[in-house]
């Protein structure tokens, strides 16, 4: 008795069919409303992203335009709504463009650390053997660094550009990544939709992209929104430790270090820069709540 | 038991060597700049090329970094150029002032969570649930800097309570106790927000448990329920969680260090990478990855301690 298994009769991957509800994401993000901590977190944070997209337009000062007259009176007044820094520049302009670095950074950095690692832990779980134990291992020296040491020596080592900071943290950040798709790996590479793609003779590069890794992106996704949140901080620790983007352009760290040892005489100086960061982040972490929420009833 | 520790302590040489042999090759991209470091800028090329092979540092990096390996083992860390002393006394006052301020944020942090996470998840979505698990997400979004910046223009600016600088020299009026509040409180709100959601999530994972609905059915008042079933229980996942923040306390709290020009650890690797005292950054890499996985292995072994289930 033979039976001819064509590519239909076979059980498909579990994600195939929400590939034909195209509206389904737009569902989810409504849903989001449900959830008082999530709406709250996109409210903060996309109005974050509308300020520094509208930057160059709503504010009202060239970021790096120095007026040491208005320096005699730096706190808020008509003229710097929000005062001025030690250098005379207008804070309200240099908070909205500091928006911009840290809005393209902190995500592109969680991108780049989600593709490294799902790419890795894919690889290590679907392999196994040799490779697995290779890639685990350096996963686990590179996690048992204290990150922010290893950031300080190769940031001052090789200079703090843009570039650099999103490489330390893709880095770094890679590991934890591939340690939970690597997980999620083990247990979907013995679903019957893997080993009917193997059946139909899929590449092992096909199998763990379509197969497996469309299947795993549940808990990636809160992980991403934490992470997120968590290098918006990492970059303002380094700015306000000296090793973050470099001068004169706006960056909320940087702008908390160089004012902080004046707080007796201008306290908005310092105390501005630092409520924009921890809003912006307060916005990613209660996203992050309310997604977990929301998975968690489902 | 024995397993355990051989197969922890081959993994602890292999961080180690890994991690020194990257550190002592970053040294290779800048030529010369130790040398040019302790001359200063004004030296000479000829003078800083003879310094440089006074030093040796014209051999190969492997010749030099086996001969580093030799002197480490036996005890001999180098010279820094930065402190202009011998590495180990340098670590060593450092690493001990952080120790200070890392065991007293420590024996905050943890009763303070393990009340907080327990009080929050006994009762999932209550009042007290949702309040504890908004102060400990906002707490946990505010970088220390910001942390810091906030309590010091509170109590510092504004009420002129306690000291904004915390040198560990007794001066200006304020003892070294007074100068230890604000960094041990901003360390304290910073970490324990996160440990305070891991024990919660463990906490409403253990209510759920059938034992617990035993209990509860068997009418033990809800305090005997929580005090003698649920807590133990409820503590065993997070230890691991709780041990890591060591890790944070000793090597990761270089921002409080700089708001509050606290002599510490974190900051002397700041100080030293800066200045590129490869000497200095080596050791202190080594000390903290020592650290980390040290206690990485503590939070094992006292997992394997509290459950009997894994003990045997």
């Amino acid at each position: 008795m033979s039976t001819r298994v064509t590519a239909e009769a076979l059980p498909a991957s579990p994600c195939a069919a929400s590939r034909l509800r195209p509206y389904a994401w737009w569902r989810r993000l409504a849903a989001l409303g449900e959830s008082t901590p999530a709406s709250v977190g996109v409210a903060i944070v996309l109005a974050w992203v509308a300020l520094a997209l509208l930057a160059p337009l709503i504010a009202p000062y060239p970021p790096n335009a120095n007026d040491m007259a208005a320096l005699a009176h730096a706190t808020p007044s008509k003229a710097h709504w929000l005062g001025t820094d030690q250098l005379g520049r207008d804070l309200l302009s240099r908070i909205l463009w500091g928006a911009r670095p840290v809005l393209v950074i902190a995500p592109l950095a969680v991108l780049g650390a989600a593709a490294l690692g799902s790419l890795l832990g894919l690889v290590a779980g679907y392999h196994g053997r040799w490779i697995d134990l290779v890639i685990t291992r350096a996963c686990d020296i590179v996690l048992s660094f204290p990150v922010i040491i290893l950031y300080m020596i190769i940031l001052a080592h090789f200079g703090s550009s843009a570039w650099n900071i999103i490489g330390v943290l893709t880095l770094t950040k890679a590991p934890i990544i591939a340690r939970i798709v690597r997980g999620m790996t083990l247990d979907l590479r013995e679903r019957e939709y893997v080993a009917a793609a193997k059946m139909r003779g899929e590449s092992a590069l096909y199998i763990m992209l379509v197969e497996i890794l469309p299947n795993a992106r549940g808990p990636l996704v809160v992980d991403v929104c934490l992470r997120t949140g968590y290098n918006v901080i990492i970059l303002g620790a380094l700015g306000f430790l000296g090793i973050g983007l470099p001068p004169p352009d706006p960056d909320w760290g940087g702008m908390v270090k160089d004012t902080y040892g004046l707080m007796v005489v201008w306290p908005h100086m310092a105390l501005l820069p630092c409520a924009a960061i921890s809003s912006l982040v307060v916005g990613f972490n209660l996203l992050a709540v309310g997604l977990r929420e929301l998975g968690l009833r489902d | 038991m024995a397993r355990f520790f051989a197969k922890h302590l081959l993994f602890l040489l292999l961080t180690l060597l890994v991690v020194s042999f990257l550190v002592f090759t970053l040294n290779e991209f800048s030529p010369g700049a130790v040398a040019r470091k302790i001359l200063g800028a004004y030296a000479t090329q000829e003078q800083v090329e003879l310094l440089t092979k006074q030093m040796g540092l014209d051999r190969p990096v492997l010749v030099r970094y086996v001969e580093y390996l030799g002197g480490l083992a036996s005890g001999d860390l180098g010279y820094s150029a930065l402190f202009k002393l011998p590495v180990a006394e340098v670590i060593f006052k450092h690493l001990a002032n952080t120790v200070l301020l890392a065991a007293i944020a420590f024996a905050c942090i943890v009763p303070l969570s393990a009340l907080l996470g327990v009080v929050a998840g006994m009762r999932e979505s209550s009042r007290v649930d949702r309040a504890i698990l908004m102060f400990s997400t906002v707490v946990a979004s505010i970088p220390e800097f910001a942390l810091g910046v906030f309590l010091a223009s509170v109590f510092v600016v504004w009420l002129g309570w306690l000291p904004g600088t915390a040198t560990l020299v007794a001066g200006g009026g304020w003892s070294v106790a007074a100068q230890l509040v604000l960094p041990v409180t901003v360390i304290v709100l910073f970490d324990s927000g996160y440990v305070v959601s891991m024990i919660r999530v463990s906490m409403i994972e253990v209510m759920q448990r059938p034992y617990i609905r035993t209990a509860v059915l068997k009418g033990l008042p809800f305090r005997a329920v929580i005090l003698r079933h649920a807590l133990r229980n409820a503590m065993l996942t997070p230890i691991t969680v709780i041990m890591l923040q060591v890790n944070y306390l000793i090597a990761g709290v270089v921002v409080v260090e700089t708001v509050f020009a606290y002599p510490g650890f974190g900051r002397m690797i700041l100080e030293a990478a800066l200045f590129k005292d490869i000497a200095l950054i080596e050791a202190g890499a080594l000390v903290a990855v020592f650290l980390a996985v040290l206690t990485n292995v503590l939070g094992d072994l006292a997992y394997m301690l509290l459950d009997p289930r894994i003990r045997a």
